[in-house]
């Protein structure tokens, strides 16, 4: 019943190419309007990680970084995983 | 004195010189002076688009360089008094025109109409900044396509950029209602969304467009045109009538709104 209330509607499926590009949309203007191309991408990710191994063991294949746009406003979150810490020289 | 307008789009083939064609001829149509000028050197087709290709003789490069009198470059519609074209070149000589002479050339187009209508070229070079040089409000035109939004989008960055439009207004052409309806093309609400400049209308795709160019009669003059009634609507608007969206025009913001109430409308 709601399936063809939703056909009748003409509500988009996840396969409605619409949504496809919606979303190729939003991430080519946010790439776009940062002026961030994705080799610019990777090596934020690289520099990112030469950092977090000086401290931390962490999980690469698991790492996750990307940009979470609010209404204006852009965050850049980053998951990773930490697999275990370093044994750090401690300051005297 | 008139005001300069440039119907740009960045990328090409979204109908910049259809919906110049037919916003100048609507516009004359509703009693106001006219100016067409085509920016695009090298590759001029408002001319054709219009039904005046036989008439040209002297050029915006010839304009510019003196050559001739602005007066003897302009070609007077045969349809409408207060309508004429000035053409571009076909010189492949794209440096042949700078901003500068464009500022001072819109100037004195501007003396003795209402209205002055440029037609960019496409792309982000030389071309759109003499289209823009003396133009004082952007007519962005884009399709409901990922790469036309996207071009349109660098289009009103850089309009808001490096020159005096801050408030470029967006029209949304070749729209398909039936195609957007099934999910299969960007609605209204989504363009919008992303370019967050004011909608100024929507144009349906039409065949008759089609054969308005065929014939070099722009599409404003036949009165079963959708397309050409979208125009015309344009136009009331641009001169500052309130002018409802048409019905097609409404239809993908309308589901969007029943969608909605339903609560079937995800993101």
């Amino acid at each position: 019943m709601l399936d063809l209330l939703q056909r009748i509607l003409g509500r988009e499926t996840s396969r409605a190419s619409k949504n496809v590009a919606t979303e190729r949309l939003r991430l080519v203007l946010m790439h776009d309007r940062m002026d961030l191309t994705p080799q610019m991408m990777d090596s934020l990710r690289s520099d990112i990680l030469k950092v977090i191994t000086d401290y931390l063991e962490i999980d690469e294949a698991n790492m996750e970084i990307a940009f979470h746009r609010d209404k204006g406003s852009i965050a850049l979150v980053a998951s990773i995983p930490v697999v275990k810490m370093k044994r750090l020289p401690t300051c005297i | 004195m008139g005001e300069v307008l440039v119907v740009t789009s960045g990328k090409g083939g979204v109908g910049k010189t259809t919906t110049t064609a037919n916003l100048g001829t609507a516009l004359a149509m509703m009693g106001f002076r006219v100016i067409l000028m085509d920016t695009d050197i090298g590759l001029r087709n408002l001319d054709v688009v219009m039904g005046l290709e036989n008439r040209i003789v002297y050029d915006l490069v010839d304009v510019t360089s003196g050559r001739c009198r602005l007066k003897q470059a302009l070609i007077r519609d045969r349809r409408f008094e207060s309508l004429s074209l000035l053409p571009a070149a076909q010189t492949k000589d794209k440096t042949a025109v700078n901003p500068e002479q464009m500022k001072v050339l819109c100037e004195e187009l501007r003396q003795d109409v209402d209205y002055v209508l440029v037609d960019c070229p496409a792309g982000i070079e030389q071309g759109f900044k003499n289209a823009t040089a003396g133009a004082s409000q952007a007519l962005v035109v884009t399709t409901p396509e990922v790469a036309a939004v996207r071009d349109a989008d660098r289009i009103i960055g850089l309009l808001q950029a490096d020159t005096e439009m801050r408030h470029p207004k967006l029209i949304l052409n070749r729209y398909r209602p039936q195609m957007v309806k099934r999910g299969d093309m960007l609605d209204v609400e989504d363009v919008k969304e992303h370019l967050a400049i004011e909608l100024l209308g929507i144009v349906p795709e039409d065949e008759s467009i089609i054969i308005s160019t065929n014939k070099g009669e722009p599409a404003v003059l036949n009165v079963n045109s959708r397309a050409g009634e979208a125009y015309r609507n344009i136009s009331r608007r641009i001169v500052g009538e309130e002018v409802p969206l048409m019905d097609i025009e409404d239809a993908g913001a309308f589901m969007n709104r029943i969608r909605r109430l339903l609560g079937l409308r995800t993101g």
